[in-house]
């Protein structure tokens, strides 16, 4: 069996494994309901095409949040802070369209490269002082969070006038969010292109697909580019690639600006959709996070973040369909743990070689031979690491995806 | 009770795209030292690694003691008292010796460690065999030498009386390797056998009893050490028969290519510096060596002279042009090429495919990328041709990942890709460490072709035997200094190793109170 065939099983296994505790957690709760509301959580994503567009719609910036951990993970760094990186995205996509009255492309450019430059600084640490970039992003998402919020409540504009909040525009006693698009920069909400018409559906527009092209485009970096060459190399093995004459700060300082920039663009996918605006928040926005479960289903790799962001997206919009017999917070906690096993994709994927591994000692008429490559015992050996070991693992592991 | 301790009979075990072992069968005695010999990739350590449960064969079976044993798992083997030096050492680096010893067997009162107790015994131990180390010391102070007495020690402190030793003296100096084979003669008066990976032939003769012979997955077969000559078991081993000596047309000397000037590398471990004041030239048509102990500062002046660390005072220039603060990939430009003391640190992305790495120096050059696309089809070309041209075996060819390579390949694939760049200066730092007889006589034909070809060869070395027949020139380092320049026609092995002990200095008068250096270790 190939090793991307294996990759595959592991996470569709991982997924199923995950339903099989959700159903659980349903007839816990509420067994009366449980099974046709599980029903619904399957199926409420195709269940119409309005529900299909909400589940698109929520899946490009998923799509982006994935891309931008995923890249990270490729290049040997984790980067946790996709959520700021969003968050800065999203404002200063808000910004360039409420009050620089800019259309839809600058708007998402302005989201890119804020994302890049939320992203730069944990990379310059990194590459200068070796500060791990797990703190400093960490940090940064709260920064970043804190900032925009204290900028959303305070920017003015010549007359004084709260200009991000929808006092400016229209009579409203509402100020915990941004003026929606709608009035204030029509030409800022991303195209529809049609298509809102054809799902029925507002959410509906043309975000989904950047995201995958976007998608593929960075598959064809790492993989076809030497740019990509050298940043995979810094990745897996710094010493060698600075061996090899490679800039390795650079590319770490690299690396982690396209990474907060994906993470950016998907901020501006978001909110520039007309449907959506920026709530003050309290907490860091969730999409950044769940990105990490986006490239670890989808074992780093840019094409899989695709398929495992519409998973997500497409139980998402299912564990909405469990209202109201369901309370919120136990739709969440089920989905969280669909989510949290589907991620074990590693873990499965390990296990499935093993099983295959014991299977073919003891049964030894199959022709093939097992296939055990010395990299998959020597992590088991050393399984010892956290996190950041973990990217490792991932970016090891995926390879096969590719080939 | 059976003759045998220990049956291996009929072994296979595959690989994706490779026999690893096929149908291998091999006997260990009582008491004896059963030397495992065989090429790089032969199968040698596969076998081993199924005796002591890291993987499963696809056939055959194990006896111990004449009952068939099942071993699913390295804990499965430690219960039957196996036990095994890896090549590459299992330590936990900031441990303490007596940590790494009792690890994963801590004797212990209701959860709570009993180290007084683990400690006398491993004292004991050590006392006993002469096994030298300091138990508190952390694994990341002490030499490679010591480190593998702590895996020695590993094993003894688990009661084992199969010992397997995983090529146990590529990393040690020659002294390391005397006190080592004495230590294995100890063990077998004690009734214990020993497994011993080798492909030095020296050693086998030296310490083993009977010796097994592997070649490309297959069991040539196994001979008494008494009857046989080392000329023999080479012929077993590579299946032809081996040149031993090198061989080296007359020299033709051109201009400097290397010109070292007053070189000198600060320590990262003390206040001292580790290279001081080094200046030497290495012309065209010439193979210069710089022999030592290891830890002497060679690491450190190859770091400083290959661009991966800096120094503090000197000049180096290379063609004529001076590279003393040039980046690494200008020095690659004007033309040198590095072989690496560290192939996993340094030499290989073990995560990259054996192409990946082929190109690894060159990916950037036209021939490999156009507008910033890589160009497969032609490193797959380039790579197809350097596997062919020399001889680097892999499982899958140029998509085999560098990490399933076996370590002599690995080394292959790192020389084949310095030499191909056909550079002016080529810097090969233990270019054939861990490598078999084949392979070194193979390495050594090309030190020595690039030298005909009007090249310059820096050679480090810590093996005698190769100081003393590849180069044209020896220059022995000893405490970060040069202390001495020789022509290895006109010097003894003995006359050598005066001055890597730091006993002669050819410049100047040598102290009365000069010691065995302290060693250097491997800086991160």
């Amino acid at each position: 069996m190939k090793k991307g065939i294996i990759s595959v099983l592991a996470s569709v296994i991982s997924i199923l494994v995950g339903l099989l505790f959700g159903l659980l957690l349903l007839i816990l709760v509420n067994s009366s309901q449980a099974f046709p509301k599980f029903g619904e959580l399957l199926t409420a994503g195709v269940s119409n095409l309005p529900k299909l567009a909400k589940v698109l719609y929520q899946a490009a910036p998923l799509i982006m949040t994935g891309l931008a951990v995923a890249f990270a993970f490729k290049t040997g760094l984790f980067n946790i802070g996709a959520s700021g990186q969003y968050t800065v995205g999203a404002f200063c996509a808000l910004l360039c369209a409420i009050v620089f009255q800019l259309p839809w492309w600058v708007c998402l450019l302005a989201s890119f490269v804020a994302g890049a430059i939320w992203g730069f600084f944990p990379g310059l640490f990194k590459a200068l002082f070796n500060v791990n970039e797990v703190i400093t992003s960490i940090m940064f998402n709260w920064i970043g969070m804190m900032a925009v919020n204290l900028l959303c409540m305070n920017l003015k504009n010549a007359d004084g006038k709260l200009v991000m909040l929808p006092i400016a525009w229209v009579s409203s006693p509402i100020k915990d969010r941004t003026a929606a698009l709608s009035y204030a920069n029509p030409n800022a909400i991303i195209p529809k292109a049609g298509l809102d018409k054809l799902f029925n559906s507002n959410y509906m527009n043309i975000s989904i697909f950047i995201a995958i092209a976007i998608a593929i485009l960075l598959w064809v970096v790492l993989n076809r580019t030497t740019f990509g060459y050298e940043l995979k190399a810094c990745g897996y093995n710094k010493n060698a690639s600075i061996y090899a004459g490679i800039n390795a700060k650079r590319n770490i300082v690299l690396s982690m600006m396209i990474s907060g920039a994906m993470a950016g663009l998907g901020g501006g996918l978001y909110y520039l959709s007309g449907t959506a605006e920026y709530t003050i928040q309290k907490v860091l926005l969730p999409m950044g996070f769940n990105g990490i479960s986006v490239a670890l289903l989808a074992t780093s790799n840019p094409i899989g973040s695709i398929f495992s962001a519409l998973f997500i997206s497409y139980i998402q919009v299912g564990g909405e369909s469990l209202q109201p017999v369901y309370a919120k917070e136990m739709i969440d906690i089920i989905i969280a743990v669909i989510i949290y096993l589907s991620a074990f994709a590693l873990l499965t994927k390990t296990i499935i070689s093993k099983y295959i591994r014991t299977d073919k000692s003891n049964v030894n008429e199959e022709s093939k031979a097992a296939p055990v490559p010395a990299a998959v015992t020597g992590n088991a050996e050393d399984g010892a690491g956290l996190l950041p070991d973990t990217a490792k693992k991932t970016t090891e592991e995926s390879e096969g995806v590719e080939k | 009770m059976s003759e045998y301790v220990i049956e291996m009979l009929n072994i296979t075990k595959e690989f994706p795209g490779i026999k690893a072992n096929d149908n291998i069968t091999l006997q260990l005695k009582r008491g004896e030292v059963h030397a495992l010999l065989g090429e790089n990739g032969a199968g040698k350590s596969t076998l081993m690694s199924v005796l002591f449960g890291l993987y499963q064969a696809e056939q055959g079976t194990i006896k111990k003691d004449g009952q068939v044993v099942q071993i699913n798992n390295p804990n499965d083997a430690n219960a039957l008292h196996i036990g095994m030096v890896h090549q590459h050492f299992k330590l936990v680096e900031i441990f303490s010796v007596l940590d790494n010893i009792i690890l994963g067997a801590e004797p212990n009162k209701m959860g709570f460690l009993q180290k007084a107790e683990a400690r006398k015994k491993v004292v004991a131990l050590s006392e006993k065999y002469g096994l030298q180390v300091d138990p508190d010391a952390k694994i990341e102070d002490i030499s490679v030498g010591m480190q593998q007495r702590v895996e020695i020690l590993k094993m003894l402190y688990r009661d084992n009386d199969i010992l397997i030793f995983d090529e146990p003296t590529a990393v040690l100096t020659p002294q390391e390797i005397d006190e080592l084979m004495e230590i294995m003669r100890n063990f077998t008066k004690e009734g214990k056998s020993i497994l011993f990976i080798t492909h030095k032939l020296n050693e086998i003769m030296a310490v083993a009893d009977r010796c097994t012979v592997l070649r490309k997955g297959k069991c040539i077969g196994t001979v008494e050490i008494k009857n046989t000559t080392k000329e023999e078991l080479s012929r077993m081993m590579v299946g032809r028969t081996v040149q031993l000596e090198v061989e080296k047309g007359a020299q033709n000397l051109g201009d400097v290519v290397l010109d070292v000037k007053g070189v000198t590398v600060p320590s990262k471990l003390h206040s001292n510096n580790a290279v001081k004041d080094v200046s030497f030239q290495v012309r065209a048509g010439e193979i210069v060596c710089l022999a030592g102990i290891e830890g002497n500062g060679q690491t450190q002046f190859v770091y400083a002279l290959t661009g991966l660390d800096k120094m503090s005072a000197g000049s180096i220039s290379l063609c004529g042009h001076d590279i003393t603060k040039a980046k690494i990939r200008d020095r690659s430009k004007l033309g040198m090429s590095h072989i690496p003391e560290d192939r996993h640190k340094h030499g290989l992305v073990l995560d990259f495919s054996l192409e990946e790495n082929l190109v690894l120096q060159r990916y950037w050059q036209p021939e490999f990328q156009k507008s910033g696309f890589i160009r497969s089809q032609e490193v797959r070309k380039y790579a197809e041709k350097l596997i062919q041209q020399y001889d680097i075996r892999s499982g899958q060819g140029p998509i085999t990942a560098a990490r399933a390579m076996s370590g002599g390949n690995q080394q292959k694939a790192i020389i084949a890709r310095e030499i191909d760049k056909n550079p002016e200066l080529l810097v090969a730092v233990q270019p054939t460490r861990g490598l078999d007889v084949g392979a070194i006589e193979n390495v050594h034909k090309q030190l020595v072709a690039q030298r005909d070809a009007g090249k310059a060869v820096l050679l480090v070395s810590l093996e005698l035997e190769e100081v003393m027949s590849v180069p044209d020139r020896i220059l022995v380092m000893y405490e970060g200094e040069i202390v001495g320049e020789f022509d290895p026609k006109h010097v003894t092995v003995e006359e050598l190793g005066l001055y890597m002990a730091g006993a002669k200095n050819m410049y100047r008068e040598v102290g009365v109170g000069t010691q065995v250096p302290e060693k250097e270790g491997n800086e991160a």
